[in-house]
């Protein structure tokens, strides 16, 4: 997030490979009323037909796609609520490797 | 405000008690106990007191449902209801000022406010909408096909769930008010349950023509998550405690006349009334315990902790816990009484609080519930 935040990262570094990452995952996962592709980074996912069924889905498959495990006090609905927002999780806890 | 739990108490002792057969038999709605809780002015107990409300404490709404739920279960349910939609109206109008003054109406007027959640169509869950605003200029208009509306004809206004507009998703719902002179129901359907009776809450379509500002303004999946599903599932359980605690008393009565008519023999049914009676404290604490700890995360306004998954955990297994255990105390306190409670023309008789204990089950399905903790549960690390 500090990376993209500062403009350092052009597209295909690290940062934007995550958010590929994630929309991948969304698209097989969210059950989106809309393609994924066309929403914004900073599109509300649970306005774009996100449940909390599915949303659950794609927490698991996220844990599994980057090998990560989301502490409970990340298991809010604003920390999944965009590409944008879940972008900022996975890159926290990638970090902390 | 203990005073008000105390007030509740004696309305519920002197009429809700005195019509609650007459309501289930008739399968009418509970006037006389309405008309009293108005009086003593409960229906604006969880509003604001800057609107003109007592601001009571969730703890303090859950103790009224308690109280009148020992005499007419019925009752205790429209009430934790309406509670629920003023908390989920007062708790959510982000400072829009017509949304403030409805509240001073509804505190003046003693308002009573229905809620129209469920909706004919395939999901069955209350985060998905089919019906949708449609917004023209600075009005809008609404028409909801609901399978269930709880005394729907008997309220002053509705509060309805629905899709923000006709090409939002199913879950991009928002919370419409609909006073009355805003709305129609047509086509009610009949309300011949097994129990809650007098909650009358058959289906019917509502039409909904309005002003903008009905529409509240903050999203319905934030005003579910922090308001409307944690103090469901708190008052929901108040009313089933009420529902335990009354034929745990009977039971108690009846052993207590076993006892004395034997001094210095302890009667065999004692030893299942202890049974009976942890189980009623162990409901008793989880409910309050839950209520105490709900008033205060919302107090400090901490919303990551109402947002989080171990809280939805929390509140969803209040319900599965107070639902099961309410059937299970009716039960056992039915078989202690013996045929003195399987009378129907008895005064220890505790079929209709069978009955309307059967209920709690199936508002929002305990299996809907299981699947939902099954998923969380998979993503969920702590317990």
């Amino acid at each position: 997030m500090a990376y993209a935040e500062q403009g350092q990262v052009p597209t295909g570094t690290p940062v934007g490979d995550i958010r590929a990452r994630i929309r991948s995952v969304l698209k097989e996962h969210s059950q989106l009323s809309v393609d994924v592709s066309s929403l914004a980074d900073t599109a509300d996912l649970y306005e774009a037909g996100m449940t909390s069924r599915a949303s659950v889905s794609m927490m698991l498959a996220l844990e599994s796609e980057f090998e990560i495990e989301f502490p409970d006090t990340m298991l809010r609905r604003d920390v999944f609520e965009s590409v944008e927002a879940i972008g900022a999780a996975v890159e926290q806890l990638l970090a902390r490797h | 405000m203990a005073d008000f739990v105390s007030v509740v108490e004696q309305i519920g002792a002197e009429v809700a008690r005195a019509s609650a057969a007459d309501v289930d038999a008739g399968a009418r709605f509970p006037r006389e106990t309405f008309e009293a809780l108005r009086a003593a002015r409960a229906l604006s107990a969880a509003a604001p007191a800057a609107f003109g409300g007592a601001a009571a404490s969730v703890l303090e709404l859950s103790r009224m449902c308690t109280a009148l739920g020992q005499h007419c279960a019925s009752s205790a349910m429209v009430l934790a209801m309406h509670h629920i939609q003023v908390l989920s109206i007062a708790t959510h109008t982000a400072g829009r000022p017509e949304l403030g003054e409805y509240l001073g109406q509804l505190a003046r007027e003693q308002r009573l406010v229905a809620s129209v959640t469920s909706e004919v169509g395939p999901s069955g869950d209350m985060r998905r909408s089919v019906a949708a605003v449609q917004t023209a200029g600075q009005r809008f208009t609404l028409s909801k096909q609901a399978t269930t509306i709880s005394y729907g004809a008997h309220a002053d206004d509705l509060l309805i769930t629905a899709r923000r507009s006709p090409d939002a998703a199913p879950s991009d719902q928002v919370l419409v008010l609909a006073p009355r002179g805003t709305y129609r129901l047509v086509g009610a359907g009949a309300w011949d349950t097994l129990g809650m009776r007098g909650t009358c809450s058959p289906g019917a379509t509502v039409q909904v023509e309005g002003e903008g500002w009905l529409i509240l303004p903050d999203s319905f999946g934030d005003i579910a998550t922090f308001t409307m599903v944690p103090t469901s599932h708190i008052l929901w359980s108040s009313c089933w405690l009420g529902i335990a605690t009354d034929a745990v008393a009977k039971a108690q009565a009846l052993v207590r006349a076993k006892g004395r008519a034997t001094p210095g023999v302890v009667p065999r049914a004692a030893q299942r009334l202890c049974e009976l009676v942890r189980k009623l404290q162990s409901l008793r604490d989880e409910v309050q315990a839950i209520a105490r700890e709900y008033d205060e995360l919302r107090n400090a306004r901490d919303t990551d902790r109402l947002a989080s998954l171990s809280f939805a955990l929390r509140i969803n297994n209040l319900k599965l816990t107070a639902s099961t255990l309410v059937v299970e105390i009716v039960s056992e306190a039915l078989s202690i009484c013996g045929i003195a409670a399987y009378k129907n023309d008895s005064p220890w008789s505790l079929g209709r609080q069978l009955r309307d204990a059967h209920s709690a089950a199936l508002m929002i399905s305990n299996d809907r519930i299981y699947d939902t903790n099954a998923s969380l549960l998979l993503i969920h690390k702590g317990n």
